[in-house]
């Protein structure tokens, strides 16, 4: 699943069609032909282009994205770990394989300023729920874990798609 | 929010269709029709409930990077250097965290070079350190928000 997979090559007019779509569809009851009219293209193209994108992974999914915190899903906590280096991947596999946690990767360390190397993000209802969450995952990490905090997100500062550039 | 917003929000995190009616597609699933899913899509953007409804692209499947990075910023200097790292256009999500790093962005680009030439360009103007965590490794999770 982490072999380096070759990137999905677009042409020129997937790129229009993604800088059309990525600020989001028309609200309308036939989005794609929308698009299609905007961009002089047949519909039928431009649907088969947004699933061949979908299929290759370009495309994570399509449809509504919602606001966390606006859901009640206030306590948003980047939990970071300071992991083993020969044990993180198997390690990271497991955290992200827990239910609340929306994203997991390792990334490298910042020292000394930055220890950590695996981050999991948890989606929690409050800091308390996170905590118990966080507990959970340092039980999994056991004594391969060195060090560990919890950051919160206290503010949207800005939250857009994939911008291409023009 | 009421009870069919709820489900609209379970049920939509994905799966989309790609046809000519998708909302009507989607709707009927739902017990509501196609102008009502559309009526209360828009609804849910306007009062901020979704922040986007259409594609999530994978700028890293696109031959694009995707990066992850913060700052240590000084309180007093606060909104002004979000506003100038909210300028970039690269910049897709900026976040205020409660930590020394208090500032945490993703930079994506569908260039190689143009999220690295954001990053410069904010430390030019802030002179702040941008620190860069891209990612290393992504492990598989699959996460929808219950509501």
């Amino acid at each position: 699943m982490n072999a380096p997979e070759p990137a999905f090559l677009l042409d020129e007019t997937d790129r229009r069609l993604v800088r059309a779509t990525q600020a989001g569809l028309p609200l309308v009851p036939r989005p794609y032909h929308a698009v299609a009219e905007a961009l002089g293209l047949p519909p039928e193209e431009v649907m088969a282009r947004l699933a061949r994108m979908q299929q290759a992974g370009a495309i994570r999914r399509i449809g509504v994205v919602p606001n966390h915190y606006a859901l009640g899903y206030r306590a948003n906590g980047m939990t970071v770990w300071d992991v083993a280096d020969e044990e993180v991947d198997a390690l990271g596999e497991r955290v992200g394989r827990l239910p609340w946690v929306s994203h997991s990767y390792r990334r490298p360390r910042a020292l000394p300023l930055w220890p950590y190397n695996l981050f999991a993000m948890v989606h929690a209802h409050s800091r308390e729920e996170v905590e118990a969450r966080v507990q959970e995952i340092a039980a999994l990490l056991g004594g391969a874990c060195r060090a560990r905090d919890v950051l919160y997100s206290s503010r949207i500062l800005k939250k857009t798609g994939l911008r291409l550039a023009d | 929010m009421d009870a069919t917003d709820r489900r609209i929000l379970n049920a939509l995190q994905g799966g989309f269709p790609v046809c000519e009616r998708p909302f009507l597609a989607a709707a009927g699933p739902l017990g509501i029709g196609e102008a009502e899913l559309i009526a209360r899509i828009e609804r849910l953007l306007e009062e901020g409930v979704l922040t986007r409804f259409g594609p999530l692209y994978n700028a890293d499947r696109m031959g694009g990077v995707n990066v992850l990075a913060a700052m240590a910023v000084p309180e007093a200097r606060f909104e002004a250097v979000a506003e100038l790292v909210n300028a970039e256009p690269e910049i897709a999500h900026n976040y205020r965290r409660e930590h020394a790093l208090n500032m945490w962005f993703v930079g994506a680009s569908d260039t190689p070079d143009g999220v690295e030439a954001a990053f410069r360009r904010i430390e030019e103007r802030t002179g702040l350190t941008v620190y860069r965590f891209p990612k290393e490794r992504e492990f598989f999770v699959e996460l929808k928000l219950a509501v």
